[in-house]
């Protein structure tokens, strides 16, 4: 079990911040993403927060727009915006709202939370890097219940097809999807083998682990043929242990001032 | 009108590298000069739909134009939600041709006829639907497509070759082109259908009722000023749509008499598809005899709802 740094517990205090202000949100599938969303802006992504438009930028895409927590948190902590935006979380006129949306939050470059949608855009995008000639990359943060979605499936078809190796996708494998456990709903393994029959380079990796994600990332992309996934394999709720691996918490209402402070507790 | 709104790409492509053609699993050839001249831009991605939108969605994000052809049915029923989520909600430039609307594909029966689509994509804030006559109106309009900044679903149905449009005309999206005046009655028309209008319109005159025809060729954003100019002086409207009666061009214009006009709600008669999947195959032509979309129908509708 991989133990949580300060920053770790720092990028969820931010999810506390935002699920505070109204009792709710996808915490559970927020917090099995942290890490991955932590390394990627910390050192792989090649960004400018104060130019988020900037056409160098990378791109990145949250298809698992549920996961927009972990977004929001990693976002301000970047300085797109003031974290006192949390305060707003879901508000009628914050920036903030339930999934991410284009135009609406800096840093966001698609607006998803319906389900397969991410993975096509990126697919447009990496190709127009391409038809530009340019070098900038495309990454995708998948969910493990989003990949039901046949429209993951066409996509992954077409980023092979045209050898995008710009394109690197994640999949937060936490093994729980809204009703239950992911091999139960719609057991999708063995999901490495579904990738590289659908001619991706895959990977596999503790996705809580900060030193071999980061590992990992120095090597990509690896193949100049192929578009490349890395399964990370997260543990949903992570950080709070009455959140782990509990379904109740992938979108939690009606929270109480003391589910709060025990949130706090474990981030001590 | 495919093959011209085809052509267009291709002559647009040349002169624009914005421009990017994307296919699902179309006919053998099509646009082959486009693949041959400029592969890097023409796309033939399988059936595909749903990501085909979404790809296209992400070239646009990029400043490229991309224009998605297949069926008419598939880009209305099948990818409905990433026409919504990707391109309207996102407001991307992206153009869809869809082809073979209304009763176009008669003999392959209902799975293939798209007869809701209008109503489908009217519902979407954001997008824009156009419907030309002809192969000539086509053809000015592809060239406004260019800088048109939100997402079109361009409805192409065969309409034979005749040519009814005229290049003195002009082509603006969203107003609606008054294609003949008249006192008595006023025939509000959209895609194919305003040459069945004209047809009718002839054959009143000659029973002396003076009608006019607008043809509609942006459904949405409708031409309100050239309604509210227009319905006050007749005494009848009729519409005209190779479409379901729901939600589509009558319901527009009835939609916009109740905000705006209501006191003229009642002229209004809508000719359109009935309320049933197609029950028969055949021809283009005997589908809308059978769904009643004649022109003796057309007449007959105009004279009730004159009293005449």
């Amino acid at each position: 079990m991989t133990k949580l740094d300060e920053r770790s517990k720092d990028l969820r205090k931010n999810v506390i911040k935002m699920v505070e202000v109204d009792k709710r949100g996808h915490i559970g599938p927020a917090l099995s993403l942290i890490e991955i969303m932590r390394v990627l802006f910390d050192s792989f992504l090649t960004f400018d927060a104060s130019n988020p438009k900037w056409e160098k930028r990378d791109r990145f895409i949250l298809s698992k727009g549920h996961g927009c927590l972990a977004l929001y948190s990693i976002l301000a902590d970047k300085n797109y915006f003031s974290k006192n935006e949390f305060n707003n979380f879901c508000k009628p006129t914050s920036i903030l709202g339930g999934h991410p949306e284009r135009d609406k939050t800096p840093g966001v470059e698609a607006s998803t939370g319906a389900l397969g949608h991410g993975l096509p855009m990126a697919v447009g995008i990496a190709l127009a890097a391409k038809i530009k000639k340019e070098t900038n990359r495309v990454v995708v943060v998948m969910g493990d219940g989003e990949i039901n979605e046949g429209s993951v499936w066409e996509a992954a078809m077409s980023a092979s097809k045209h050898k995008l190796s710009n394109l690197i996708a994640f999949i937060d494998h936490n093994k729980l999807q809204s009703y239950g456990k992911t091999t139960e709903v719609l057991d999708m393994s063995p999901l490495p083998e579904k990738w590289q029959s659908f001619g991706f380079n895959v990977h596999e990796i503790d996705g809580h682990n900060i030193e071999a994600l980061e590992e990992l990332l120095k090597t990509l992309p690896v193949n100049i043929e192929k578009p490349t996934v890395v399964i990370c394999h997260t543990i949903k709720g992570k950080g709070f242990p009455f959140a782990e691996g509990n379904p109740n918490w992938h979108h939690k209402s009606g929270l109480k001032e003391e589910d709060i402070l025990e949130m706090y507790k474990c981030l001590e | 009108m495919r093959k011209k709104a085809l052509d267009s790409v291709y002559t647009l492509a040349k002169n624009d590298e914005r421009v990017i053609f994307i296919g699902s699993d179309l006919g053998p050839g099509v646009l082959e000069n486009m693949k041959n001249e400029m592969p890097e831009r023409f796309f033939m991605e399988g059936v595909s739909e749903q990501h085909i939108v979404g790809m296209a969605a992400g070239l646009a994000m990029e400043g490229f134009i991309p224009y998605v052809n297949t069926i008419a049915t598939f880009l209305s029923r099948r990818c409905f939600e990433q026409v919504a989520m990707d391109l309207c909600l996102q407001d991307l430039p992206v153009r869809l041709i869809s082809n073979g609307a209304g009763g176009v594909y008669a003999p392959l029966g209902p799975t293939h006829l798209a007869v809701e689509d209008i109503a489908i994509m009217r519902a979407l804030p954001n997008m824009t639907i156009v419907c030309p006559c002809d192969a000539d109106e086509m053809n000015r309009f592809m060239l406004k497509t260019l800088d048109w900044p939100h997402p079109i679903y361009i409805r192409l149905a065969k309409g034979g070759d005749k040519i009814i449009s005229n290049e003195s005309a002009g082509f603006e999206i969203g107003k609606s082109i008054l294609m003949k005046n008249g006192k008595d009655g006023l025939f509000i028309t959209t895609g194919v259908m305003t040459q069945l209008a004209l047809q009718a319109v002839e054959k009143l005159e000659h029973e002396g009722i003076n009608c006019g025809v607008l043809h509609m060729h942006t459904i949405k954003p409708i031409d309100e000023n050239s309604l509210f100019n227009l319905i006050p002086n007749v005494k009848a409207v009729v519409t005209i749509e190779e479409h379901t009666r729901i939600g589509g061009l009558g319901t527009a214009i009835l939609e916009f008499c109740s905000d705006s006009i209501p006191e003229h709600t009642h002229k209004i008669f809508r000719i359109g598809i009935p309320d049933k999947f197609a029950e028969e195959y055949g021809s283009q032509n005997s589908l809308l005899e059978h769904w009643g979309i004649t022109v003796h129908n057309i007449i007959s509708s105009m004279k009730n709802k004159l009293n005449k």
